[in-house]
């Protein structure tokens, strides 16, 4: 049930954002989430999409290096201390988190975490396990 | 100020003698060169000179040029011109493989080299009674070697503390009075940094002279280290091909270093064309050794763009005196004193698994060198983890630094974002003013 992260590798300077958002809109690709990860010198895109084929196709088609990596996505409570048992399962199962980064859900009282890890499917495992409801692409695309 | 010499008659000798001695010494050496050296005796039959060709030193012109390549293709004994069993030393360049210089000695190219040295030394106003400490690199590298054995010719106090460790430095200089520092221009510069820091003022720091070489330095770069360090800063110029630093020295009048043209002739000749070039005309500088017995290149082509001027020196020295050189007639970088070629840069990017899209950036703050290198990532490459793109710029540096001896800050960028002027990309950005 693995949900496909877009990454991007642009330049840590002004306007790079803006023009990978530019491209996804002028080819109606909506944006589910977006996370950014920076140093001095680059920076990581990382971007859930409504259509991950084609934004990979158009960033690829303007000079974008893109990576497509699959994801652990769960729903948990729009309440405190709801993401920290999640990470709690994590903990106990021994799996690292690389990064997350998480969005709310427009309806309902969820909030939605997209997870990094090494081993997916242990990840989503123990945290099915523990009573966690995990989100898919087909969730992803209905949002 | 005034002047000693550590060798007078040579220092100060007549146009005519000098002439005739360079003339004796060249008979000599081609002599020697050709019966010893199979690899220069070939370039010699191939352009139809003997050494019976070689009567005095105005027949010079006549003879071939040896280049980089050719220390390379003859690495590591084509060029050696004596028995191993009679030569005592090595010296050698920080390059890699393919580009390092092995030079070889006598006991007799050492004392001649140290000779030059001590020359260097005196024309700042050194002699026994001074204090000389060494922080130029001891090892391969021939600047400690070079002006420690100078230094110890003269008879001074010598320290030899090498290169790095800046505290140490400091307290030996303060503690034991040194009055003459030997280093690469930019290492003084921090060291007068230091001193600062710690409350000295130009007047409570013992120095009076330094012999700054092996790096590229500007006139403003000298004044200012003489305002830090209260002393007057000479320059000094060498190169491993020849021997290392004293091929040439600045005296009291600070306008050119002085070659020692008794042992390494000088000329200035067009690049493209090979044409010696009269006195004062901008061109490559290339070396003869003239009498250095064991590792005695002829017509060496340093690369560096220089002038020769023969104009009288208030120092009384009338050894021809070159400028600093202006540039390279190749790619070299000289970064922090090493010599720096950008296709070093590219071969260890294929070795490490990129594609040789870089770019070097050097430039200087506060007198020193920056070195930065920007790499392009490639889509093999990529990962969404920062932490790991993190680790493979740091394995790179380490990479290079093992194939250079200097550390560079690298930095991957994404593809196609290294500057291209007319479709071909700028490899390096100086941004230094060292004209």
């Amino acid at each position: 049930m693995a949900i496909k992260q877009l990454t991007v590798f642009v330049e840590n300077k002004k306007g790079t954002v803006v023009s990978v958002t530019d491209i996804l809109s002028k080819n109606n690709i909506n944006l589910r989430a977006l996370s950014i990860a920076e140093t001095q010198d680059f920076g990581i895109l990382r971007l859930i999409v409504s259509d991950e084929v084609a934004a990979e196709k158009v960033l690829s088609e303007n000079g974008y290096l893109i990576k497509v990596v699959d994801t652990v996505g769960v729903k948990i409570g729009d309440q405190p201390g709801k993401l920290t048992a999640a990470l709690n399962v994590l903990d106990k199962a021994d799996i690292n988190v690389e990064y997350l980064y998480a969005f709310m859900a427009r309806t309902e009282k969820h909030a939605y975490v997209v997870l990094r890890v090494e081993d997916n499917a242990a990840a989503e495992a123990a945290l099915v396990e523990a009573g966690f409801h995990m989100i898919s692409e087909a969730d992803i695309k209905k949002l | 100020m005034e002047q000693n010499y550590f060798q007078k008659e040579i220092e100060t000798m007549s146009r005519e003698d000098m002439k005739q001695l360079q003339s004796e010494k060249l008979v000599k050496q081609v002599k020697h060169v050709y019966e010893n050296v199979p690899y220069y005796r070939d370039l010699m039959d191939k352009k139809g000179v003997s050494p019976d060709d070689i009567q005095s030193i105005d027949d010079l012109h006549k003879l071939p040029f040896l280049s980089k390549a050719d220390l390379r293709d003859a690495y590591p004994y084509g060029l050696l011109a004596k028995p191993l069993e009679d030569c005592v030393r090595i010296q050698s360049t920080s390059g890699t493989t393919g580009r390092r210089v092995v030079a070889f000695y006598t006991q007799k190219d050492i004392d001649l080299w140290e000779d030059c040295c001590a020359r260097a030394i005196t024309a700042v106003g050194g002699t026994k009674k001074d204090v000389c400490q060494v922080a130029y690199g001891y090892g391969l590298f021939t600047g400690g070697p070079g002006l420690n054995g100078g230094s110890h010719k003269v008879g001074c106090l010598t320290l030899p503390l090498s290169s790095g460790n800046t505290e140490r430095q400091i307290q030996f200089m303060t503690d034991l009075s040194a009055t003459i520092l030997c280093c690469t221009p930019s290492y003084a510069a921090y060291l007068g940094e230091s001193l600062k820091e710690m409350g000295y003022t130009p007047e409570t720091i013992p120095l009076k002279a330094g012999i700054f070489g092996a790096e590229p330095w500007t006139e403003e770069m000298r004044k200012s280290i003489e305002a830090t360090l209260g002393i007057k800063a000479y320059d000094i110029y060498g190169l491993t091909e020849t021997t290392g630093p004293g091929v040439s020295f600045e005296c009291s009048e600070q306008t050119g270093m002085h070659v020692n043209e008794d042992h390494f002739y000088a000329e200035i000749i067009n690049p493209d064309t090979g044409e010696v070039l009269p006195e004062g005309e901008k061109g490559e500088l290339v070396f003869t050794s003239l009498d250095k017995e064991a590792f005695p290149l002829l017509r060496y082509r340093t690369r560096d763009i220089c002038v020769l001027s023969r104009k009288k020196c208030s120092c009384g020295r009338t050894l021809v005196k070159m400028a600093k050189p202006m540039g390279r007639t190749d790619d070299m970088l000289i970064i922090r004193g090493v010599n720096v070629f950008p296709s070093q840069i590219e071969t260890v990017l294929l070795k490490e698994g990129y594609e040789p899209n870089y770019q070097i950036v050097v430039d200087r703050v506060k007198n020193n060198d920056t070195f930065d290198v920007n790499v392009e990532m490639t889509p093999e490459m990529f990962t969404d983890k920062v932490s790991e793109i993190i680790s493979m710029e740091k394995a790179l540096a380490g990479a290079m630094k093992t194939m250079l001896g200097i550390n560079p800050s690298v930095h991957l960028v994404p593809p196609k974002t290294i500057a291209r002027s007319e479709g071909k990309a700028v490899r390096v950005v100086d941004k230094r003013k060292l004209i």
